[in-house]
């Protein structure tokens, strides 16, 4: 099997997979609304409050959802023993992994930019800036997958990796935060925002290139470690 | 392999033996203790008593002697960090996995000092023991990838295994703290300009800057003494089944 073919099969195998098991799906998107229905509840609802905290909350919640969504990333292939054909078949297996980050990113990642204006909309954030909204969550939400896979595959081969996921993963996803969430604010007030988005683009391309390598070699040590 | 001259590669193969390693500690311990008690006391003197005070700020800017070394170690040890960790991922050298793991505790104590000595110094300065300021927040998130190194390896029961996966993880941070970095500066600086600036940096005094650099070297001394002492005991750890171990002990007795 060529390595192009290797690598579809892959994401739509992750595709079908998730798609049976549809909860996979729900679970992260829930809690993306839930967490961003709670702050008006804790804050108070103050139309102008929420108004300049939006793109905060907005791309906070999406960080947690992502990382919540990360544990599903591998757990089951690890446990039923597929990821372990992967990495012994031919193909290297940076590439299968980036076939499976990218499945799981459309399965949990995707999803949160259909009801980001929703939410937007919720909390009063002016029209004009939702496209820059989506435009960040495009771009950023793929990073927090292939960033959070590297945390996921060092931890997935732990009884209790949930806490420890949360610490190694969170630090890393700072400057996304900071700038998709500068991206947003200055579009509110009606500035322009290509500076960071094109810092965004820069960052979702070198996590695109690199992630996948100490993914792949995490992964491995991962094995080694179940197997003795 | 050729490149490198065989008097240093013959270096780095008895560092890597465990018993060579634990005996050279031994003999060097004693000295390392005095150069940095010297050291020490030089740069303390010299900060706290030589060092005239500062026109603007008072006495309380001798804060800086503690302050500032930590701040260039806690950096410092996240790179040596890494650099043992790659040594050790690609050569499988147990002594540079051990360094790697060893460096963790001192770097993340630097790291908490630096940002306490920061905060206390700012109360006086600023007014505030906090302000969101980027070479403080990127300093808390330097912290915190320490701490996750830490976790890491605390977490993973087979400590070979666990060797690799702090490599990788610092490796990460090594490329990810230039970009957290910047991004934390940019950050401040694309919003409004801070409130509370930095202290503007003259250009420092020779008085004040001589006793900084002799602290910043009993700094290095101070990290190698507290390296060497762990990777010692973590060495004694893993190798207590080995015949060298056994050896040592019945010859103490």
């Amino acid at each position: 099997m060529s390595l192009s073919r290797a690598f579809f099969a892959v994401i739509r195998r992750d595709l079908i997979l998730a798609l049976r098991r549809r909860s996979e799906i729900a679970n992260p998107l829930l809690f993306f609304i839930l967490v961003i229905t709670l702050f008006p509840l804790g804050i108070g609802a103050q139309p102008h409050l929420l108004q300049a905290i939006a793109p905060g909350i907005i791309w906070v919640s999406a960080l947690l959802a992502a990382m919540l969504s990360l544990d599903s990333l591998f757990r089951s292939d690890f446990d039923d023993g597929s990821l372990e054909q992967m990495i012994l078949s031919p193909h290297p297996t940076s590439v299968l992994v980036l076939g499976k980050i990218i499945a799981h990113w459309l399965v949990t990642g995707l999803p949160l930019l259909i009801v980001a204006p929703l939410l937007a909309v919720f909390l009063g954030m002016p029209n004009h800036s939702l496209g820059i909204l989506l435009l960040t969550l495009l771009l950023g939400t793929p990073v927090l997958s292939l960033i959070g896979a590297i945390g996921v595959a060092l931890t997935v081969g732990l009884r209790r990796g949930g806490m420890i996921l949360s610490l190694l993963v969170l630090p890393l996803y700072v400057p996304v935060l900071i700038f998709a969430g500068n991206a947003v604010q200055m579009a509110d007030s009606g500035l322009p925002v290509d500076a960071q988005i094109n810092i965004l683009i820069a960052i979702l391309l070198l996590a695109l290139a690199l992630a996948p390598l100490p993914v792949a070699a995490a992964l491995k040590m991962s094995m080694c470690d179940n197997i003795s | 392999m050729f490149l490198i001259p065989d008097p240093v590669v013959r270096f780095f193969h008895r560092m890597a033996s465990p018993p060579h390693f634990y005996a050279l500690t031994e003999r060097l311990m004693p000295w390392l203790v005095v150069i940095f008690l010297l050291l020490t006391a030089a740069g303390l003197y010299g900060g706290l008593y030589l060092a005239p005070s500062d026109y603007q700020q008072g006495d309380s800017y001798r804060i800086i002697y503690i302050h500032v070394p930590s701040a260039w170690m806690s950096l410092f040890i996240y790179v040596v960090m890494a650099v043992a960790g790659a040594i050790g991922l690609v050569w499988r050298i147990k002594l540079a996995e051990i360094v790697a793991i060893s460096s963790a505790p001192v770097g993340a104590s630097f790291t908490f000092i630096a940002l306490v000595t920061g905060s206390l110094w700012g109360k006086p300065m600023w007014g505030t023991w906090w302000v969101w300021d980027a070479r403080l927040t990127s300093e808390l998130i330097l912290l915190f990838l320490y701490l996750g190194v830490i976790g890491l390896y605390g977490a993973i029961d087979d400590k070979r295994t666990a060797s690799r996966a702090v490599a990788i993880l610092a490796l990460v941070g090594v490329v990810n703290i230039p970009i957290i970095h910047y991004s934390v500066e940019w950050w401040n600086t694309l919003h409004q300009g801070p409130t509370v600036t930095k202290m503007d940096k003259p250009s420092i005094h020779v008085s004040m800057l001589i006793p900084l650099l002799l602290m910043a070297l009993s700094f290095k001394f101070y990290y190698l003494i507290a390296l060497l002492q762990r990777a010692r005991t973590e060495l004694l750890l893993r190798e207590r089944n080995a015949q060298w171990v056994k050896n040592m002990i019945s010859e103490a007795k």
